[in-house]
């Protein structure tokens, strides 16, 4: 049965038919051509498709579409700016080569950019914990922690 | 695709206690975390979801004029966690729920969802059992108020009838003021991980009478090394303590008998320890599972009890709640 939704991706506004049976993952991917949200495991363990729903993160494969109505949903994809520069998440993964296979990648920067809206600082401890609903199965989770705590950690002090 | 034929969005309580009474196959949908995975693997296919997910009266913490707290069944994890009113009346719910899965289920999973569930190894189970939570459960004939230590039928399955809503989760005053506590969760990972073992002891300490306190001449150097902190646990007894379980049992359980045994002990007596341990054996059913052996369960149940208790009497004692 389809029903019309609406929702704003990625800042733009969409009127979509969509079936009552499907999960935001097979929207997002199949219906507005969003490919960054990765589909995993499909059932909330991997981290792969989580997306931002009005600021928080959720696994999109466990989220219904019919709920999205009304819903603020920020992808990948939406974080570039206008001229095309990469957000500092973003920046961060590549300085800090925290890229392999990059099928995580993706959920872990919005998971970032979750904490970023959070507007504090976090320690190695906390952001590993905050990082605790994503599977990573290439670095050893070092880069990837090496580039959040350059964005979200406290400053490092001067060495020497 | 979820496997499903319908779907409804409530509106309110009463709208969606209508559409589960009209159509036999709905079922209630909140979070969706445990739903949605149980549809994914095949289970309760072709029916109605029913969601509750947008309806704003089931959500938040209050506490009432009277002291009781009315927690929200669709309150995430995440929310009941940072709450303040979880973090300075019952802290250890809060840290109980911020064990589950990882911050992404914890923020669609809900306490609500968490109890009708129905699964021992619930990571609110323990805590809720020691704070004999009181369930506001409205079906088509009107509310009803079912103590969570009464909810449980068995594993998956517990009083609720398919047509009810759970509205509200209710502590009385009696069951938190002045009661300090422990939840360990045991698991082979610290996170996305279902309990081997869950345990919550709370302790209410008060003062001993003088003639007790002075016969408790013995065993006080290492209960007072055992204890490192400000209080003094000379003066102490175990006024009131709750032991709850998840995962020692087929459902989330309570050890009464040892809370008796325990209860009006010095909190200076280093055998309350090896009490506890020993005792609540007695009360345990636990199974062997792929998970962990019916053996190892056994250890854990009176290790975490052991554990558990000396947390919460360092809390207690520590900022020295009745001094």
């Amino acid at each position: 049965m389809l029903q019309i939704i609406n929702m704003y991706v990625n800042g733009r506004r969409e009127e979509l038919a969509v079936d009552i049976r499907e999960s935001l993952l097979e929207t997002l991917r199949e219906k507005l051509n969003l490919t960054s949200v990765k589909k995993g495991c499909g059932v909330g363990e991997c981290g792969a498709c989580t997306v931002l729903v009005d600021g928080v993160a959720v696994d999109a494969c466990l989220y219904l579409t019919m709920w999205a109505d009304g819903k603020h949903i920020l992808t990948t994809e939406g974080l570039k700016t206008p001229t095309g520069e990469l957000n500092p998440i973003q920046q961060a993964f590549v300085d800090e080569a925290a890229v392999q296979c990059g099928f995580c990648t993706p959920g872990l920067i919005m998971t970032a950019v979750e904490l970023m809206g959070k507007g504090r600082r976090y320690t190695r401890e906390e952001l590993r914990k905050e990082i605790a609903g994503h599977l990573c199965r290439c670095t050893g989770y070092e880069n990837i922690l090496n580039a959040l705590e350059k964005v979200l950690g406290y400053p490092k002090e001067k060495e020497g | 695709m979820y496997d499903i034929e319908h779907y409804v969005e409530a509106v309110s309580v009463e709208d969606a206690i209508e559409h589960l009474k009209a159509d036999p196959d709905a079922t209630v949908i909140s979070g969706g975390t445990d739903v949605l995975v149980r549809l994914r693997s095949g289970k309760g296919v072709g029916g109605t979801l029913v969601s509750i997910h947008e309806i704003p009266e089931l959500h938040g913490v209050d506490r009432l004029l009277n002291g009781t707290l009315v927690i929200g069944p669709a309150t995430c994890f995440t929310d009941l966690a940072k709450d303040p009113l979880i973090r300075s009346c019952v802290p250890y719910l809060g840290e109980a729920v911020e064990t589950v899965g990882g911050p992404q289920i914890r923020n669609m999973g809900t306490i609500g969802g968490n109890l009708c569930n129905g699964a021992t190894s619930a990571d609110s189970a323990a805590v809720m059992q020691t704070l004999n939570t009181r369930l506001v459960l409205q079906g088509p004939d009107g509310s009803r108020e079912v103590p969570v230590t009464e909810f449980y039928l068995g594993p998956g399955k517990t009083v609720r009838k398919r047509e009810e809503i759970l509205t509200a989760i209710l502590i009385e005053p009696q069951d938190y003021v002045g009661f300090t506590g422990c939840y360990i969760k045991y698991g082979k990972r610290r996170a996305m991980e279902i309990a081997t073992l869950g345990c919550c002891v709370r302790v209410k300490l008060g003062a001993a009478p003088a003639d007790e306190a002075a016969e408790n001449g013995g065993g006080q150097e290492t209960a007072a090394q055992d204890m490192q902190s400000g209080g003094n646990p000379e003066s102490r007894v175990i006024s009131d303590i709750r032991i709850g379980y998840g995962v020692a049992a087929p459902t989330p359980i309570r050890c009464y008998k040892t809370e008796n045994l325990l209860r009006g002990r010095s909190a200076a007596d280093p055998s309350v320890y090896e009490l506890i341990g020993e005792h609540v054996l007695e009360e345990v059913q636990p199974r062997s599972s792929w998970r962990a052996s019916k053996e190892f369960r056994l250890q854990l149940i009176s290790e975490l009890a052991r554990r558990a208790l000396r947390e919460a009497m360092l809390s207690s004692l520590g900022n020295n709640l009745f001094a």
